[in-house]
């Protein structure tokens, strides 16, 4: 079962880095152009390709890239001839990190907030937890960002407004000038991960099972935390799960923003520069987080809920 | 007693940092100049730099991508890097308008102009302990001239015909033609001088220079931290002992590192809320009218635009004062459909100011024939900043003039590729260039690559050619004026206007008593190296 998923992860993945360089090499230009820019002439532009090897015929080109993926070989950059896996490592670690750390502050956070909701529903509390996460998730990203800019970092100096961690950063040091940007991301996905909390919980307060434990005289906070929380998993890992995912590739914004050297912003970097191997090698790692946290999720929500092995 | 002398020894003990303010001011009312002490000692103070401290510069434009390649620089963080700190050029232009000698000591000239001869400095170090000597300038300009280079150099050192070394510290240049302004060529920022490796390349890889500084770390697109490299040729420069550059493309993100003290400058203040930041009592906003300007580059050889009278009505359509005012917010100057800035030598000031004129646009396209005109004008923000919003202002005001201009708004990604030098009728930004002569031979002259406006014009090719070589500073600039009309009243471009460069510093980063060069950004690239705090 898990094998299977495993290969199948494989040749998504496949078919993934296929799709991305059909689709690069569809874009007009190429790395030599968008290297000289303005200042191109036909001879320059004719010599650089020479020498960034782009003269081969495109399937070329991708299959002695496959070849050096599959020997765990990124390849180098096209536009600085650096080591792709060198220029990845430090960035996704980077990536990780601030996800992570946005992680733990909202999943606990999302979670509580989404029991107290289902707890007290359509009390005032619960109405005023939907208004703040659903305005602030309705928010664009870069102007959470800049308020919390100008609220903590210029008004009152707490936090810095640069997160531009490098690798010889000590952990707190790290830790604090991530403070921000995590806070943004936080912000930003609480909501989705609460209503499913408060959502979930609640559809099953119906069940008779839940009547039962009603009618047993369970107080209200245990019905839900005992009774239906754990029924309740299945969905809520998923959602969790999608957050985490996002999280990790969809944080290009807040990386500008703050600075932060994250991988989202050497994609978009290389994208606008038709860097084909970086491009590949950042597609391939969002797309194997995608698929390596749904495999988890579904495992998770196993694990919770044994019965969905066995659908009816 | 001789007065001055006296107060110029004084300074100099300031400047020397052997003498404090209170000793300087009792000593000068010894003199008898009290009154005048305040001033005469802070003019001596800041002509002393201080040397010392962590210098962090926050620039706008850098790209993960970005090569140490000198002949692929193309972003403001690897100018800055690459030509102000790590590496050096034959001759720069200093912050008065005059070029003075980098690598080279001295340079003269063959009566025609032709064969030019660079002696270099002596005893100039790289940062790996090699000398330099006339082999690694050779090597570094053979790097964009050589054949299959792939340097975006290649046509501003096309003029060169051979460049040869003749001895250890002498470069002779031969060109294909005679050229007065031939030092300006070795002064564009691509032509650094790397040290040459055995074969006759250079060896750009190692980022090694004979800079100011030394690149101890950098990451493209990220951030680059340099250190002062001790046996630095030049005493005079180089103030700061570490620089700390950090790529920051959000201009809020860059505005409030500075305001909240993160970094010490930034390059690009956003012309929206410049205002706010001058009212900041720890901020110092820099403005400098450079060369840059942007432009609608229209292909003289394409129907409409073939016939002058079309172009000059569409150059008295447009409105340049009210889209210096909405797109730059006021910071540039208007500009006069040619290249040619204000901050040039040869700038032709007796040529009347175009303005805008619906009437007179009329009666020029009554004049081709027309009662009317459609074309469309591709525009992308690659262009320029704002070019799009440029575009449809522009669109306003030939309504006026019974011209109708079709916006139409292309990607900005491949901009350059697929649009400029493609599409009759385009946005453009050309950084200009400090000699007239480079400024019409790269984008004017008959036949050249980047002339985006397909101009051709037998007379004023030959004033070019003829200028080139001109000594006579009077006739020359004749001809320069010559050719600014031309271009003015009969070219392809529409030069609505000159941008300034707006950045801003902490208070306490002191700059140099003439103020910042106007070649480029950032004190003309070279504020990390001529900069110092207070």
């Amino acid at each position: 079962m898990l094998a299977q998923r495993l290969s199948l992860g494989l040749v998504t993945l496949f078919v993934i880095s296929l799709i991305i360089f059909l689709g690069v090499s569809l874009l007009p230009g190429d790395a030599a152009q968008a290297m000289l820019g303005q200042s191109a002439t036909p001879e320059t532009v004719a010599a650089l390709r020479l020498q960034m090897g782009l003269d081969q015929p495109g399937y070329l080109r991708y299959f002695s890239w496959l070849g050096g993926i599959l020997q765990g070989d990124f390849g180098i950059s096209i536009s600085n001839q650096r080591q792709i896996g060198e220029l990845l490592g430090g960035r996704f670690a980077n990536t990780l990190f601030l996800a992570v750390m946005a992680a733990i502050i909202s999943v606990p956070i999302a979670l509580t907030l989404g029991i107290l909701a289902a707890l007290y529903r359509n009390s005032v509390y619960d109405r005023l937890v939907n208004v703040i996460t659903l305005s602030s998730i309705s928010t664009p990203e870069f102007f959470v960002a800049y308020i919390l800019i100008l609220v903590f970092a210029v008004n009152l100096g707490w936090f810095p407004s640069l997160a531009n961690v490098s690798p010889d950063t000590p952990f707190f040091a790290r830790i604090y000038a991530c403070i921000l940007p995590a806070t943004t991301l936080t912000l930003v996905v609480v909501a989705h991960m609460m209503r499913m909390t408060r959502a979930a919980i609640i559809s099953l307060l119906a069940s008779p099972y839940i009547e039962m434990a009603a009618l047993k005289g369970i107080p209200k906070w245990q019905i839900i935390v005992r009774h239906a929380l754990p029924n309740a998993w299945a969905p809520i890992i998923n959602v969790i799960v999608i957050n985490l995912a996002y999280l990790i590739v969809g944080v290009v914004i807040v990386e500008v923003v703050f600075v932060y050297p994250g991988l989202g912003q050497l994609l978009v970097d290389s994208v606008q520069r038709r860097d084909l191997p970086v491009v590949q090698a950042c597609s391939l790692i969002f797309a194997a987080t995608y698929v390596l946290l749904n495999l988890i999720a579904d495992i998770l929500s196993i694990l919770t809920n044994p019965r969905l092995l066995h659908p009816k | 007693m001789n007065l001055d002398k006296e107060i110029k020894k004084l300074q100099s003990q300031v400047i020397e940092n052997q003498m404090s303010r209170r000793a300087f001011m009792t000593s000068a009312m010894a003199l008898g100049v009290g009154a005048l002490a305040p001033s005469l000692y802070s003019e001596a103070a800041n002509a002393a730099p201080k040397k010392g401290g962590v210098f962090r510069v926050g620039i706008g434009a850098g790209n993960t991508t970005d090569s140490l390649d000198p002949g692929l620089i193309t972003s403001l963080f690897s100018q800055v890097m690459l030509r102000g700190g790590v590496r050096n050029n034959l001759v720069r232009y200093t912050n008065t308008n005059e070029l003075v000698g980098e690598l080279a000591e001295s340079w003269e000239a063959s009566p025609d102009a032709v064969t030019w001869t660079f002696k270099l400095r002596k005893g100039v170090e790289f940062h790996n302990g090699k000398t330099l000597d006339a082999n690694d300038v050779v090597a570094s300009i053979k790097h964009h001239v050589a054949e299959g280079t792939t340097s975006a150099a290649k046509p501003i050192v096309e003029p060169i015909e051979s460049v040869k070394a003749d001895g250890k510290n002498t470069v002779v240049f031969t060109l294909k033609g005679g050229n007065a302004d031939f030092p300006f060529t070795v002064y564009d920022y691509h032509v650094q001088i790397c040290p040459a490796n055995s074969d006759g390349t250079i060896d750009w890889q190692s980022g090694v220079g004979t800079g100011a500084y030394i690149m101890a770390a950098y990451e493209p697109g990220v951030r680059a931290r340099l250190k002062k490299f001790a046996n630095y040729w030049d005493e005079s420069r180089g103030h700061f002992d570490e620089i700390e550059m950090t790529t920051i493309s959000d201009v809020v993100a860059r505005t409030s590192a500075l305001t909240t003290g993160a970094i010490d400058a930034m390059d690009r203040c956003d012309l929206k809320t410049v205002h706010l930041l001058e009212r900041n009592s720890d901020v110092n906003v820099v403005e400098v009218t450079g060369t840059g300007h942007y432009t609608f580059p229209m292909f003289t050889d394409v129907a409409p635009f073939d016939d002058n009278n079309v172009r000059m009505a569409l150059k008295h359509a447009i409105d340049r004062e009210a889209l210096v005012k909405t797109i730059l917010k006021g910071h540039g100057v208007v500009g006069n459909d040619h290249p040619i800035a204000t901050a040039n030598r040869y700038h032709n000031k007796d040529l009347p100011q175009r303005v805008y004129d619906p009437e007179k646009a009329k009666w020029y396209l009554k004049q081709s024939g027309l009662s009317s005109l459609d074309v469309d004008l591709s525009v992308a923000d690659a262009a320029f900043a704002g070019a799009v919003d440029a575009g449809v202002l522009y669109k306003e005001h030939a309504n006026a003039a019974g011209i109708n201009i079709n916006v139409v708004r292309v990607p900005s990604d491949g901009y350059w590729d697929n649009i400029w030098l493609t599409k009759p009728f385009v946005a453009c930004y050309w950084g200009g260039r400090q000699v007239e002569d480079q400024m019409f031979s790269t984008a004017y002259a008959t036949g050249v690559p980047w002339n985006d406006t397909h101009f051709k014009h037998e007379k004023f090719d030959q004033l070019l050619v003829q200028a080139r070589t001109e000594l006579d500073d009077a006739k020359r600039r004749g001809m320069y004026y010559e050719m600014q009309r031309i271009v003015s009243d009969e070219g392809g471009a529409i030069v609505p206007m000159f941008y300034n460069y707006v950045s801003a510093t902490s208070k306490k980063v002191q700059y140099l008593k003439d103020g910042w060069a106007s070649d480029a950004d950032l004190d003309g690239y070279m504020g990390i190296q001529h900069w110092w705090f207070a």
